[in-house]
């Protein structure tokens, strides 16, 4: 989905991310800037429907306005030329905010390898954006509808076996950023990598002032997803306390979206009694 | 004279406490017209009036008091209106027991006069009778100032510059204004929608809003200059909530006063699902602080179902900085209370749910450089306290999110930022004032700085013409 925020995309680099909110009695909620185009003043924002306000978001139309859009926040990620060549891995969802960063680190003269992956061919997107910024560009599916049958973390460790590699770039579901962080932690007898994750946790304000965001390093540093990152060294996150913490909400979430329904419903009636 | 201390000081009536842990509505319900001059009439109304001493923005108390007793309401809210633009929050937030009542001299044997709740009495009077006066600018100069946060400092700040004529924007990171006021107090305390009026008479006096402009992200001090302002006040407030270090941080269910508020205040959580912003309380719920944000989280999660909420703070009941009133507010409604207590870790369930915290009794020693008696753990007390969710309320520091993308502004050590007694920063056409300069204070103070700032912006863009 394409937003028109003319401010927003001048300011823009890959990493940053915007906070929306669709409604006066709506939450807030982070979305990674995917693509941004300064001279037509727009972002790119790319989401899954998991929520109420994913589906809401889902519902729009063309020319349709939300009511609030703050960005961009977070860091935008260092951009730099490597000696050798950067992995970027972009799981599920996750392929879109990998985009901008594979993109700007090629402009800056860098080699991309990059790996896609998702649960099956459907939800594959982006591939020849991906390819146009890529070397090399390996697809994997879980069902093996399409490129290999498997994980993200098989043909990342054919790579690091082969090459040498400079950075290696994960972003998707924390599970996956989980496994590649121990691909390339030099725990697994392969040479260890600097790997940065991209973090997307329940956030409300964007901009350190809730702490709702925080995820703890192995040591029990406590870091801010919103101001310190959203990308951040794989190496040092506590992955299992995230995906803990990213649950603690679900039981309100599947509530929220069946009183949406329940008020769809409601709707729907009094239309039908109308007519 | 000798009658009027008799009659005793004046008490607003109150929901009641087994009726209002079940609702956001207000506690004080104000005085009645009747009781607010009877209360007006024991002012002594001295030569040398102490309660004035103790305002940090000077309001000439006697004055406005004497025409409460005179029933002159209009010539009351405007004297207090000379000195303070938000009297209808001021009545209701500022902790008048260590300022104006503090020093009131009835209060050296007898009582003090109940100065809040009349300056409550007669903002309220105007703004239910809808004759609120908007106060009088002077002709636009069409020189553009911009303020950065709209917290009590900014709305104090813009509105003495609208009134000097200039064209002013205020920039807002979040989606609505108010800053503390609508993120941090509760509605019970003090209702949004009194807030909401401060603000639409700011728009009314011609300053200009931008919601979800974070400064620092969005525009740049310099991109604000390069499009024309002429000066600039921050006041950004210090909102980074500061955790304990004590292991277990990482368990659900531990959280910061912060983001605990901002979910039931801002985002209305207390009206899930109708709201989309959810919220967990637990059955027991741990506040660890002694401050008025301990006391809006323990009251609010009361408030959202919450069978027992215990406030933990580590000095004694003497020191504890809250607001008198919200403490015995809070013991009225059933909150427990364990002073000289702190914890020591959070312990968690197989999920990492938080289920106990452990905690350590503490004992007072020589005082700190705060004046206060620094609280020292005594061995072997430990002892376990079962809880399901803990807040943390121990304070905030400032957020850098804008100093950093200022590198040039000069900064303390503890990342605030460095002004003079007027608000100037080391940068000419920068000012600041309220919770970025000082660190967390209070609204009142925070309004002070405002309107020094707006007086010394005035006076530099005056100079350079
Ligand atoms: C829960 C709680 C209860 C309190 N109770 C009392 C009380 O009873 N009595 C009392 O006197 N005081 C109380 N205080 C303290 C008081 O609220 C503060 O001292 C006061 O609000 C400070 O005002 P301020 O204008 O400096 O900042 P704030 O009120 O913090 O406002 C700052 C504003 O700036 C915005 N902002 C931040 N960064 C940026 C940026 N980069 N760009 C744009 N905007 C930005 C914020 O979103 C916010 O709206 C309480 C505080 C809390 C948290
Ligand atoms: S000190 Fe007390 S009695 Fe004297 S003028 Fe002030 S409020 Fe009235
Ligand atoms: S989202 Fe609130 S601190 Fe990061």
């Amino acid at each position: 989905m394409d937003l028109e925020t003319p401010q927003i995309a001048k300011k823009a680099h890959a990493g940053n991310f915007i906070i929306i909110r669709i409604n006066e009695k709506g939450e807030r909620i982070p979305l990674t800037i995917a693509d941004y185009d300064s001279i037509l003043g727009t972002i790119t924002i790319v989401f899954q429907v998991v929520g109420k306000t994913t589906t809401l978001l889902s519902h729009l139309n063309e020319g349709d306005d939300i009511l609030d859009v703050a960005g961009p926040l977070g860091n935008a990620i260092h951009i730099k030329k490597y000696e050798n060549p950067v992995v970027v891995i972009g799981g599920g969802i996750g392929i879109a905010p990998a985009y901008p960063q594979a993109k700007e680190l090629k402009e800056a003269g860098n080699k991309i390898l990059t790996i896609i992956g998702a649960r099956t061919k459907k939800l594959l997107f982006w591939k020849d954006k991906m390819a146009s910024v890529s070397e090399e560009l390996v697809i994997c599916t879980d069902d093996g509808s399409e490129g290999i049958k498997g994980v993200v973390t098989e043909p990342l460790r054919k790579i690091i076996t082969e090459k040498k590699v400079s950075l290696v770039i994960a972003i998707g579901p924390l599970l996956m950023m989980k496994y590649v962080v121990l691909t390339t932690n030099g725990s697994s007898g392969l040479p260890k990598i600097d790997t940065m994750v991209s973090l997307n946790p329940i956030m409300i304000d964007g901009t350190g002032m809730c702490g709702g965001c925080r995820y703890l390093t192995n040591t029990g540093e406590v870091y801010f997803a919103c101001v310190d990152g959203p990308d951040v060294d794989g190496h040092t996150v506590d992955f299992d306390n995230l995906i803990k913490r990213s649950m603690r909400y679900k039981e309100q979430e599947m509530k929220s979206i069946e009183h949406y329904e329940h008020e769809c419903k409601a709707i729907e009636k009094l239309n039908k009694n109308k007519n | 004279m000798s009658d009027k201390k008799r009659v005793s000081r004046q008490r607003m009536e109150e929901q009641n406490p087994n009726v209002r842990i079940h609702n956001f509505k207000e506690v004080p319900l104000g005085f009645t017209e009747e009781q607010a001059i009877i209360e007006a009439d024991r002012c002594l109304q001295c030569a040398k009036p102490l309660c004035v001493e103790g305002c940090p923005v000077f309001i000439d108390i006697p004055e406005f008091i004497k025409h409460i007793k005179e029933k002159n309401f209009r010539e009351a809210i405007d004297t207090i209106k000379n000195f303070n633009i938000l009297p209808a929050i001021c009545g209701r937030v500022c902790p008048q027991e260590v300022q104006c009542e503090g020093k009131c001299v009835l209060g050296k044997r007898w009582e003090p006069i109940a100065i809040g709740a009349l300056e409550r009495f007669v903002a309220d009077w105007e703004r239910n009778n809808m004759i609120k006066s908007c106060p009088e600018c002077m002709p636009p100069n069409s020189i553009k100032v911009a303020v950065i946060g709209c917290g009590p400092a900014s709305i104090t700040c813009a509105a003495d510059l609208a009134k000097y004529g200039y064209d002013v924007t205020i920039f807002e990171a979040f989606h609505t204004g108010g800053g503390v006021l609508v993120y941090g107090i509760p509605e019970f305390r003090l209702p949004k929608a009194i807030v909401a009026d401060e603000i639409n008479t700011l728009t009314e006096m011609g300053v200009k809003i931008h919601y979800n402009a974070i400064i620092g992200k969005i525009y740049s001090i310099q991109d604000l200059r390069d499009m024309g302002f002429k000066a600039f006040f921050i006041g950004v407030g210090a909102g980074l909530p500061m955790f304990l270090k004590v292991p277990g941080l990482k368990l659900i269910g531990v959280l910061s006063a912060n983001e605990f508020l901002t979910r039931a205040n801002l985002m209305k959580a207390y009206s899930f699902p109708e709201y989309d912003t959810p919220i967990n309380v637990g059955k027991i719920v741990t506040v660890i602080g002694g401050g008025n944000v301990a006391l809006d989280s323990a009251r609010t999660a009361l408030r959202l179902g919450a069978n027992k909420v215990i406030i933990v703070y580590r000095r004694s009941e003497k020191e504890m900085p809250a607001r008198q009133e919200e403490y015995h507010h809070a013991k009225e409604e059933g909150i427990e209370f364990q002073f000289l207590t702190n914890p020591v870790r959070f312990i968690g369930d197989e999920n990492d749910n938080v289920i106990q915290m452990e905690c350590i009794r503490m004992e007072l020693g020589e005082p700190d450089e705060s004046g206060r008696r620094r609280p020292i753990p005594i061995e072997n007390t430990e002892f376990i306290i079962n809880t399901n969710t803990v807040i943390i309320a121990v304070g905030t520091r400032a957020n850098p999110v804008l100093t950093k993308s200022t590198s040039d502004l000069k900064l303390n050590k503890w990342g605030y930022i460095e002004t003079d007694e007027d608000g100037r920063t080391n940068i000419e056409d920068i000012f600041a004032g309220g919770d970025i300069v000082t660190g967390s204070a209070t609204v009142i103070s925070a309004m002070g700085a405002g309107r020094k700032a707006a007086i010394e912006i005035n006076k530099y863009l005056q100079n350079k013409k």
